[in-house]
């Protein structure tokens, strides 16, 4: 491997930057750099189809003049290269107006110093191989063999350095790495059902496993009969889970958003029942665990909900200066208008088994996952979507039949206040951004507005 | 450049592959972000890099690097070579592609402005201008206004002699007005949600005139707040070509792609309700007056180009005609298991990702007859849908359900009141079935999106569609409960 994996070399680079861009005239400046190995092995119709990898580095560099900001990114790392980004990062800087509230860099004090956080790297995957993915891909489609299904899915592995070095002191370095495996399996009968796993260790996921529990999803799927839409109970698996979560992330839980106003967020609101708690915490090895933002600054913890009332939202170092608040290390990549992000959500377990979230339905439905959902109105937290991979009617506690698809136009936060279970287990599953940590719930009413063909 | 092709190529060659290609793409890219009057952010970036794909025992592997040396040209093909080996211990069927003659030549987007030696100062003075417009007017709580624009040196070789070199250059803008009083949360967007993107140069961005209509559409976000919710029903609808730009996207661009046909994007995006079956049989897609073509040739639009990723010329290919499902976006590898040649649809993300069929310029054809003004005083009784605000449809791509800025109610063959929060739903072969009016060349238009999503690792297309307008009757509106 010639890529240059030594993060000491990345922090060298981003301080051979900063210099540069010191002398080109920056009274503050911040360098990130992002050098990684990303390799994904893809399979369809039970076959691989697509298997790539890319090395890569990139470097942005934000660059400050008082209070007027430039950004500029680039793969280049020679020596006209980074001449040419620190160039135009300072030209732009020159030629924007002031911000106002610009409120500086954040200080060496906010970085992250504990050094490499053991549980954010794995040589499993960091070591992973075309035929260890292969190898992956292969026991997937063995157990869709076996069931008489279809495999579909893919599995990457990705290693990550992050550095991110400024002016004001902070030197923030981690080696991240992550894994997903992910496959739908597709019935000739008609059924489809689907599987996740991430992890930091791709040695720790089970393919075999994964691609059983969506073979037996599919076959459990077949001959799928249509439902009247209307308003159901529903048990949601953590497949579905994980979208209410990206959402309310997305919608609301950012302090810009709340800056703004267009956040459904406030202090002690209670927006779910009191079974819902919820924390972003990078911390959490149950998740992908990151030290710090990409503005370097330490993550913190943040209690999102708890017992279903709003506790707080994440900052970055600008809407923190704002708020008068201290970052909570939520900051994306510069430039940035989306705000700061909740990237690792973790949803407090409850105590029931899937049986009794099932049991507890008079007549509902089981839902494995959402597909293609998206903000209809974003203060009400209405969202529209599809089911998909495994939607079953539930009567008197029991599944009774797979139903095809249904479409549904539903507010997140009625979601949350209607939530009268939380399962026991908890996944691990891929977010917008991040990794999500969630459990099942059962939920007293869902409203679905349409229906599809399959 | 041919040293490092020829060198990826040879090394492939030389450790089994059975085909090669390999390209290499530098991308510039700038932005500007401007929030409620002040300059948010402003960006610039560069990336290079080459990717090498393989052809090995039948299975395809791929490898890319940052690093355009000889040196890296030789390790990221046998990385690519070792990568299709691996491919093919889970293989059943060898890939096979299509016949044709290596490709040679170059194109270049025409530019009259180019916009990267526009100065900053000027396009920065611009975008404030229009953001300050729409800031200006009473009870908007706040405004976003962007200008995106990338240019792409792209450098293509194969193993049967191909080599292409092209230079892309797509720019963009817009401006978006938010008024919120309680829970109401509205928004216009000029000229459409997410901006006007074309392949131009600036002479695109001045032609929008964004301050001179950032007010209006501004005055409008505000006057939403206080307007009546849009009431559900089963209405006439007439969508401009804000909207039904994405319409087509959704429920014609992504069914229509050949890959997804055979699902090979199955795990992620879904399927297709366009099988193949389909085509054999002549499936009704949509009425009489509905003719779309996957048109690479489009001058202006974001899927116009000289090649595709594989060095398949670019080319017209009917989609639907008269109504009747007829064609598919394709590939090389596609392509013939249907008995045809590549449509000429294979479009990669950068140096880094590997060419997937993409949409091209997906365009519903103009109808001689009514401009988009008389198909609204045709209309006795319906809704005007303008600007997307929303969208979601199913992973075969029948059921849609589609959110727009504003309606504006049409009585008597005259536009009105306006109406907010307007949603509306179908089935995909229902709703073009539906179509009884398409407004001709006098509203015609290319739009586009800078922001189609597909594949793992994900990819972001940029693709045209060219639309006048069109009515659709029997539609249910207003869905769920607000």
């Amino acid at each position: 491997m010639v890529t240059e994996r030594d993060p000491a070399d990345r922090l060298a680079l981003a301080d051979q930057v900063l210099r540069l861009a010191e002398r080109a005239g920056a009274t503050e400046a911040e360098v990130m750099v992002t050098a990684g190995d990303s390799a994904l092995t893809r399979f369809a119709n039970s076959e691989i189809h697509q298997n790539v990898a890319e090395t890569g580095t990139s470097l942005n560099l934000r660059f400050a003049i008082g209070k007027r900001i430039g950004v500029a990114s680039s793969g280049r790392r020679d020596a006209d290269g980074l001449r040419r980004l620190v160039e135009t990062a300072a030209a732009i800087a020159g030629s924007v107006e002031e911000l106002g509230d610009w409120s500086g860099l954040p200080t060496a004090d906010a970085g992250h110093s504990g050094g490499q956080r053991a549980e954010a790297r794995a040589a499993g995957t960091a070591d992973a191989t075309p035929e260890f993915r292969a190898e992956g891909a292969r026991a997937v489609i063995a157990e869709a063999d076996a069931k008489g299904v279809v495999a579909y899915g893919s599995f990457a592995t990705t290693e990550e350095t992050i550095v991110v070095a400024n002016s004001r002191g902070i030197r923030s370095v981690e080696v991240r790495t992550n894994s997903q495996l992910l496959t739908v399996s597709m019935s000739p009968d008609g059924g489809t059902g689907y599987a996740e796993a991430v992890a930091t260790d791709a040695t720790t996921i089970d393919p075999a496993a994964i691609g059983r529990e969506a073979a037996d999803k599919a076959r459990a799927t077949d001959r799928a009969t249509g439902l009247d839409p209307g308003d159901y109970p529903v048990v949601l698996e953590p497949y579905a889970v994980v979208d209410i979560m990206d959402m309310l992330g997305y919608v609301g839980f950012s302090a810009l958003a709340v800056q703004e106003g267009r956040s459904f967020y406030e202090r002690g609101k209670r927006i779910g029942s009191d079974l819902v708690t919820v924390v972003d915490d990078a911390t959490d090895p149950a998740g992908l665990p990151m030290a710090f933002d990409y503005e370097g600054v330490a993550k913190r913890p943040i209690t999102l909900v708890d017992a279903g009332a709003c506790v707080d939202v994440v900052y970055d170092s600008q809407t923190a200066a704002r708020d008068g608040v201290r970052s909570t290390g939520h900051g994306l990549p510069a430039p940035n208008p989306y705000g700061p992000f909740p990237l690792n959500m973790v949803m407090a377990p409850g105590s029931a088994s899937r049986e009794e979230l099932i049991g507890g339905l008079a007549r509902g439905l089981l839902v494995t996952r959402f597909h293609y959902t998206n903000v209809i109105h974003p203060k009400l937290a209405i969202i529209t979507g599809m089911t998909r991979d495994g939607t079953f009617l539930v009567e008197d506690g029991q599944i009774v039949a797979p139903v095809r698809n249904l479409r549904f136009t539903q507010s997140y936060l009625d979601a949350l206040a209607g939530v009268e279970a939380v399962g026991r287990e908890r996944r691990t599953l891929r977010g917008f951004l991040g990794a999500v940590v969630v459990p099942s719930v059962r939920i007293a009413s869902w409203t679905f507005t349409g229906a599809t063909e399959h | 450049m041919r040293e490092l092709t020829d060198r990826a190529l040879d090394t492939a060659a030389s450790l089994g592959a059975t085909y090669a290609d390999v390209r290499i793409v530098r991308r510039l890219e700038e932005s500007i972000a401007v929030k409620s009057g002040r300059v948010e952010g402003v960006a610039s970036g560069e990336t290079e890099g080459l990717g090498v794909r393989v052809l090995v025992d039948g299975a395809w592997g791929f490898a890319s690097s940052d690093q355009l040396t000889t040196a890296e040209a030789d390790r990221i093909a046998g990385q690519a070579v070792r990568i299709a080996r691996a491919s093919a211990t889970a293989l059943r069927n060898r890939v096979q592609l299509d016949d044709r003659a290596p490709a040679l030549g170059r194109y270049e987007t025409p530019v009259l402005e180019d916009p990267f030696s526009i100065p900053l100062e000027r396009k920065i003075g611009d975008l404030l201008a229009a953001d300050t417009a729409a800031g200006s007017v009473k009870g908007v709580a706040f405004t976003e206004s962007s200008y995106g624009a990338q240019r792409e040196w792209k450098t293509f070789a194969d193993s049967a002699g191909s080599f292409i070199e092209q230079v892309i250059t797509h720019v963009g803008a817009g401006v978006e007005t938010n008024a919120i009083e309680g829970n109401e949360h509205q928004r216009r967007s000029y000229p459409d949600a997410g901006g006007g993107w074309r392949a131009a140069g600036y002479e695109f961005i001045r032609g929008l005139e964004l301050s001179g209509h950032a007010g209006p559409y501004a005055e409008e976000a505000v006057a939403l707040l206080s307007a009546p919710q849009c009431p559900p029903g089963r209405r006439t609808i007439v969508l401009d070509p804000s909207q039904l730009y994405l319409q087509i996207h959704e429920s014609c661009g992504h069914p229509t792609e050949l890959d997804r046909v055979f699902g090979t994007e199955a795990s992620y995006a879904g399927t297709s309700f366009l099988t193949t079956d389909k085509l054999e049989e002549g499936f009704r897609y949509g009425s009489d007056l509905v003719d779309i073509v996957a048109d690479a040739t489009t001058p202006g639009g974001m899927g116009t180009f000289g090649w595709d990723d594989e060095g398949v010329a670019a080319q017209a290919v009917p989609l639907v005609k008269n109504g009747i499902f007829v064609g598919y976006l394709s590939s090389r590898e596609t392509a013939p298991r249907i008995g045809r040649l590549s449509g000429g649809a294979m479009r990669a993300d950068g140096w880094n990702r590997i060419p997937l069929i993409r949409m091209t310029n997906i365009n519903l054809l103009p109808k001689p007859g009514m401009s988009l003004d008389e198909i609204v005083a045709d209309t006795d009784d319906g809704l005007y849908l303008s600007s997307n605000r929303s969208w979601s449809i199913d992973d075969r791509r029948l059921n849609f359900q589609f959110a727009t800025e504003v309606a504006y109610e049409i009585k008597g063959g005259k536009k009105g009141r306006l109406l907010k929060n307007p949603t509306y739903t179908g089935i995909t072969y229902d709703f073009w079935r539906s179509c009884d009016a398409v407004g001709d060349e006098r509203s015609y238009v290319m739009l586009g999106t800078p922001n189609c999503g597909k594949g793992e690792p994900g990819q972001t297309g940029h693709v045209g569609h060219a639309v006048s307008g069109a009515r659709f009757r029997d539609v249910q509106v207003g869905v769920g409960k607000w």
